[in-house]
């Protein structure tokens, strides 16, 4: 009796436990329903503005077109169009540029500021402060600020300072020669300060007792920093190292608001040069060149950050 | 330099590229133009030109009273003012992105590839209606009108002739005499120097490098030589010659003077906005650009009129030396309809054109002007006929409250010297190409001029032959 009882009782009001359930169920069941639309509104954001952009970028660079009329399909020759483009080593070699002087300029200042900081017992909030203060005001402002120091004329802020010590005055910005330095220079200036902090952060890791231990051991500070700091920042080196070299590779905020690539393409970067193909000319631009350059670049920066995420994961497993 | 995340998203920098082209992608093809009849009542809003970026109050304020007259005639029409400079190197993106004020302002060499491209409104229609269309120059008529022969873009705000505005203030100090203009380039090279001596950090003599104003102060540079910077052939083709002797003796003239002399300054990346900021503030003594400059140097950078000189510009003994003359028109994006088209052209007819044929109009245009303190009276080249233009003056007369006295040096030869239309082909390219050559020769002691202008000249053929 009791056992019918059960099986009419299932039966009736349960069809879920007499038969397996589906899969599209289970996984209602399991709230994948309820994850999907909390991620809807975000992946419909991300499709129609990143990837359904770049993907028409793609389908652009195989074309031509000036947005308004019809677009003709042109196979390959926005890419031969852009390799025979004289001013393409031009820009790729300036950007190889920008990028040594960052790694000579750029690169090593930071890490000496962080560990000098991290040696100072007082005000180290206000260094930090004081560091970390440039990355706070707006690229733009601080490039038309570092612009006005950058005037070449004898009574220029820099030649002005610089003249007080018997030096200059010097061309700066307007210079072929001297422009890219100058450029980096105030891109250290506008960038450091959030270097400083990630490099801070990671002195903070190395444990006091080894330094303890070295100075029993008669080291100095140099010997220190080169036997136990170093070795620490091993891996945070590395990796704002890679970093450094996928953000130089697209610099284009300074070459564009200081000097626009000039003096005599002196500063045009492979991003300005993309930037020119599709915006510079007043009577509509070549997106098919630009989309096609632009398509080679991020082909180029996939291998470096495969190149990167390879070189981390060695670095987490160590 | 900054590590940061930035590095993470793979190829941001190509994203950034792709992201903004393609959201562009979107734009619609223009509607078929249909010329309509100009309706009375309909209720609309256009958005127009006022003045350049970071103009002064006064300026603002002659203009806000303009537009409350022009509604008040026009109850139906609403104007919305939009502070706008036209670029080379912005325009393209504002048209595309949609950006620009609904009346926009383009200049001559530009309108017929825009009209090919089909980016501008047809505006035969409504441009038939003003009742002095048949009087224009037809030469100036003639830039804004398509293959078909319609009107696409109006002639409007102004017809230059580049001329050499000059510090007199910086004339005097240098002891030169202040009314009276260099008329030749070395009279300029001498002069140049002279102030270069005596006012440290100022350049005696400064010319465009950047964003095509370069090329385009070059090329005037180049007609005042004698030079001529592309040929039309019989087959319809264009031959480039960028590698004249006029465009060299013009480099050559700025390499002494950088090189040699030593005269123009410390500071060589100038367009026309920025070049015209540093005259105003007595950096730069002397420099070429179109005649009616004055007014926004008044409006935009606040140069003292007592300082301000102007002078024909300086001609070569050879007897194809010429002045480059341009001008502005007005235009519309392809998308616009036709209630606003025949909104624009009453505005385009009060804002820019009305006053030049019309007593009443000018008189009433000059004086809100001269009561807002703006300048009456900058010298421009007539847009209709040289009698129109003089009649048009003897009206304004009484408002006119530029210092015409020290502007002379132009006036006097304004209808004498030859006047030569900018490049037609591929013109803004071109002058971008030139850019380059003049940034070499500034900044670079050994640049060699013919190397330069050999490889510039082969760039521009390439482009001509592409245009076909």
């Amino acid at each position: 009796m009791s056992t019918t009882e059960s099986v009419v009782y299932y039966d009736v009001e349960d069809d879920f436990a007499v038969e397996p359930p589906g899969p599209v169920r289970a996984w209602v069941r399991r709230g994948g329903l309820s994850t999907l639309v909390f991620a809807l509104p975000m992946l419909v954001i991300f499709g129609v503005f990143s990837w359904l952009p770049i993907v028409n970028s793609v389908v652009m660079s195989f074309q031509r077109t000036n947005l308004v009329a019809p677009a003709k399909w042109v196979g390959w020759a926005n890419f031969a169009y852009v390799l025979n483009d004289p001013l393409l080593p031009t820009a790729i070699g300036n950007t190889l540029w920008f990028a040594v002087l960052a790694l000579l300029i750029g690169y090593p200042l930071p890490l000496v500021v962080a560990v000098l900081m991290s040696e100072v017992r007082r005000f180290r909030g206000l260094y930090s402060a004081l560091a970390y203060l440039p990355v706070v005001v707006p690229p733009v402002v601080s490039v038309l600020l570092w612009k006005f120091f950058y005037d070449a004329s004898p009574t220029g802020v820099f030649n002005t300072i610089l003249g007080w010590v018997g030096l200059g005055p010097y061309p700066w910005i307007q210079d072929a020669d001297w422009a890219m330095p100058s450029l980096v220079l105030a891109a250290t200036w506008a960038g450091a300060g959030g270097t400083i902090i990630i490099y801070l952060a990671a002195l903070t890791s190395v444990p006091p007792e080894l330094y303890e231990a070295a100075e029993i051991d008669g080291a100095g500070i140099w010997r220190k920093i080169w036997h136990v700091t170093m070795p620490h920042l091993r891996g945070v080196l590395l990796i704002t190292l890679i970093l450094q070299v996928i953000a130089t590779a697209q610099v284009f905020l300074e070459p564009y608001l200081f000097t626009n690539g000039g003096p005599a393409n002196a500063t045009l970067t492979v991003l300005l040069l993309i930037y020119n193909y599709a915006f510079a000319n007043s009577l509509g631009g070549n997106y098919g060149a630009a989309t096609a350059l632009s398509l080679m670049l991020a082909i180029f920066l996939a291998i470096m950050s495969i190149v990167y995420f390879r070189l981390t994961r060695s670095w987490s497993e160590e | 330099m900054k590590p940061t995340t930035r590095g993470l998203a793979l190829g941001l920098a190509s994203v950034i590229g792709a992201v903004s082209l393609a959201a562009c992608a979107g734009g619609q093809a223009p509607a078929p133009v249909a010329p309509a009849s100009p309706t009375q009542d309909e209720k609309v809003t256009i958005s127009v030109v006022s003045l350049l970026p970071g103009s002064e109050q006064a300026a603002i304020d002659a203009f806000n009273a303009q537009v409350k007259e022009f509604e008040a005639a026009n109850p139906n029409i609403t104007i919305e003012p939009q502070e706008y400079e036209w670029k080379a190197t912005t325009f393209a993106a504002q048209l595309a992105g949609g950006t620009l004020p609904d009346v926009f302002e383009i200049p001559f060499t530009d309108a017929k590839t825009l009209i090919q491209n089909q980016q501008i409104a047809n505006l035969d229609a409504q441009f038939k209606t003003l009742p002095y269309a048949d009087k224009f120059n037809e030469n100036i008529l003639n830039a804004g009108k398509g293959d078909d022969g319609q009107v696409y873009a109006i002639p409007a705000k102004n017809v230059y002739g580049v001329g050499l505005h000059y510090n007199r203030k910086l004339f005097e100090k240098a002891g030169l005499d202040p009314n009276k203009a260099p008329t030749t380039w070395d009279e300029v090279r001498t002069d140049a120097a002279a102030i270069a001596k005596v006012a440290p950090g100022v350049a005696g003599y400064m010319q465009m490098t950047q964003n095509a104003t370069g090329g385009w102060q070059l090329v005037a540079n180049t007609y005042a030589h004698g030079g001529r910077v592309q040929t039309a052939n019989p087959d319809g083709s264009f031959t480039s010659t960028l590698n004249n002797d006029g465009t060299k003796a013009a480099l050559q003239m700025l390499k002494d003077m950088r090189w040699t002399d030593n005269s123009m300054g410390s500071n060589f990346m100038f367009d026309w906005s920025s070049i015209n900021q540093a005259f105003a503030a007595g950096k730069v003594a002397m420099y070429t650009s179109g005649s009616d400059v004055f007014t926004s140097l008044v409006q935009t950078n606040g140069v003292k009129p007592e300082t301000y000189g102007l002078g024909a510009m300086p001609q070569s003994d050879s007897p194809d030396a010429g002045v480059l003359t341009g001008g502005t028109m007005a235009a519309m994006a392809a998308d616009a309809t036709d209630a606003q088209k025949n909104a624009a052209i009453k505005w385009i007819d009060f804002f820019y054109l009305r006053k030049l044929v019309d007593k009443d109009r000018a008189i009433a245009d000059a004086k809100t002007l001269a009561a807002n303190k703006q300048p009456v009276g900058t010298p421009v080249l007539p847009m209709f006929n040289r009698a129109q233009w003089e009649e048009n003056q003897t009206w304004i007369k009484d408002y006119i409250n530029v210092p015409l006295d020290q502007m002379t040096g132009y006036t006097d030869t304004m209808f004498d010297l030859k006047l030569v239309g900018e490049p037609s082909r591929s013109t803004q390219e071109i002058y971008k190409l030139l850019d380059t050559v003049v940034q070499t020769v500034l900044t670079k002691k050994d640049a060699n001029i013919d190397e330069l202008l050999t490889k510039a000249n082969n760039q521009a053929q390439a482009l001509l032959d592409q245009q076909g």
